[in-house]
């Protein structure tokens, strides 16, 4: 599925198995997006966390 | 028997656990820990699973979600103490250090000043690490007196309540790589070597660093395992090094082990030993 970015307007692939949670990258801009929801074919994206300072294993 | 994995933001690993639980044949489902809220009132909550594997990427995030999932009963993989403790390098470093377990000397200062003194006593080179925090961020080597006041300078203007505790460690003389085991319980699901990239002390994945695979020998054994059950078990990645001088030290314990590197060259299934261990650790 593709989808326009919501910063630079540049094109983002959806995986097909994509699910909520999953991070998309945009080529053009490099910006980072999180599929907030998917449903009957449709993908909804919001900005994704930037790096937290306890992020990690 | 619903397992739940939590997660707020969706890794290989995190994937390759749900792929594995379902052809388990284990009735299995990701959950955002991000949707989630808990009431203090144990029946006014929406049923979120039966047993649970945090797999949160935030820290404090799947901490304090699994505190109160234990609040409400549930069994939880790793448990709140077990995060507690990894989670924090200060805690880890005093838990090896009474459980006498070979680890680094570390030395703890508890501000700027008392930094500055402590250098004067022990000299250089030595490690500076964060209390809280993954993938080598932060962590430097520090050689000389001008990196020790740019170090100062920077977390007296980005003042957080970790920034003003300083952890210091002594400077391993070791070979370009360290030991990554990956434990479930009480066996070494599988253990590698982790070398650093080019122009890279520090030898995380996430660095660049790459992978091979690691011989499990009886003293890798004996010191993982018991640096593992001194911080309370689970599923956990034990970061090994070899001290020339003194043989293998642990120097770091995760909570929230990142596989990916150890699978592109482990023998074994690491997600499937880990959803084994969870449904395992049911039946204690």
């Amino acid at each position: 599925m593709k989808k326009e970015c919501i910063d630079c307007g540049g094109e983002l692939n959806i995986p097909d198995d994509a699910v909520v949670g999953e991070i998309v990258s945009c080529p053009d801009c490099g910006g980072d997006f999180e599929i907030s929801s998917t449903s009957n074919g449709t993908t909804d994206l919001k900005r994704a966390e930037s790096v937290g300072e306890d992020w990690g294993e | 028997m619903e397992l739940s994995i939590l997660y707020d933001k969706l890794r290989f690993e995190e994937k390759t656990l749900y792929d594995n639980a379902i052809k388990k044949g284990i009735n299995t489902r990701l959950v955002d820990a991000k949707t989630i809220s808990i009431s203090t009132d144990i029946n006014g909550n929406d049923f979120l699973g039966d047993i649970f594997l945090q797999r949160c990427l935030s820290h404090f995030r799947g901490l304090y979600l699994t505190s109160c999932l234990e609040f409400l009963g549930y069994p939880v993989t790793n448990t709140f103490q077990v995060t507690e403790i990894c989670g924090n390098k200060l805690r880890t470093s005093l838990i090896l250090a009474k459980s006498k377990i070979a680890s680094p000397k570390t030395y703890f200062s508890f501000n700027s000043e008392s930094f500055k003194s402590l250098i004067d006593k022990i000299g250089f080179p030595f490690v500076i690490k964060p209390l809280v925090g993954s993938w080598g961020r932060g962590v430097f080597p520090v050689n000389d007196g001008e990196v020790a006041n740019m170090i100062v300078e920077n977390r007296e203007e980005n003042d957080t309540p970790f920034s003003r505790i300083y952890y210091v460690q002594e400077m391993i003389d070791r070979p370009p790589r360290d030991i990554r085991c990956i434990v479930a319980g009480e066996q070494i699901i599988t253990a590698v070597y982790r070398y650093s990239a080019n122009n890279e002390w520090r030898t995380n994945v996430s660095r660049g660093g790459h992978t091979a695979l690691a011989p499990i020998t009886k003293e890798l054994e004996d010191i993982v395992l018991h640096a593992s059950k001194a911080v309370g078990g689970g599923i956990l990645g034990v970061d090994v090094m070899e001290d020339k001088n003194r043989g293998f030290v642990v120097h770091e314990i995760n909570s929230n082990v990142e596989f990916r590197g150890a699978s592109q060259v482990a023998q074994i299934n690491i997600a499937s030993a880990m959803i084994d261990y969870v449904l395992e650790s049911l039946k204690k």
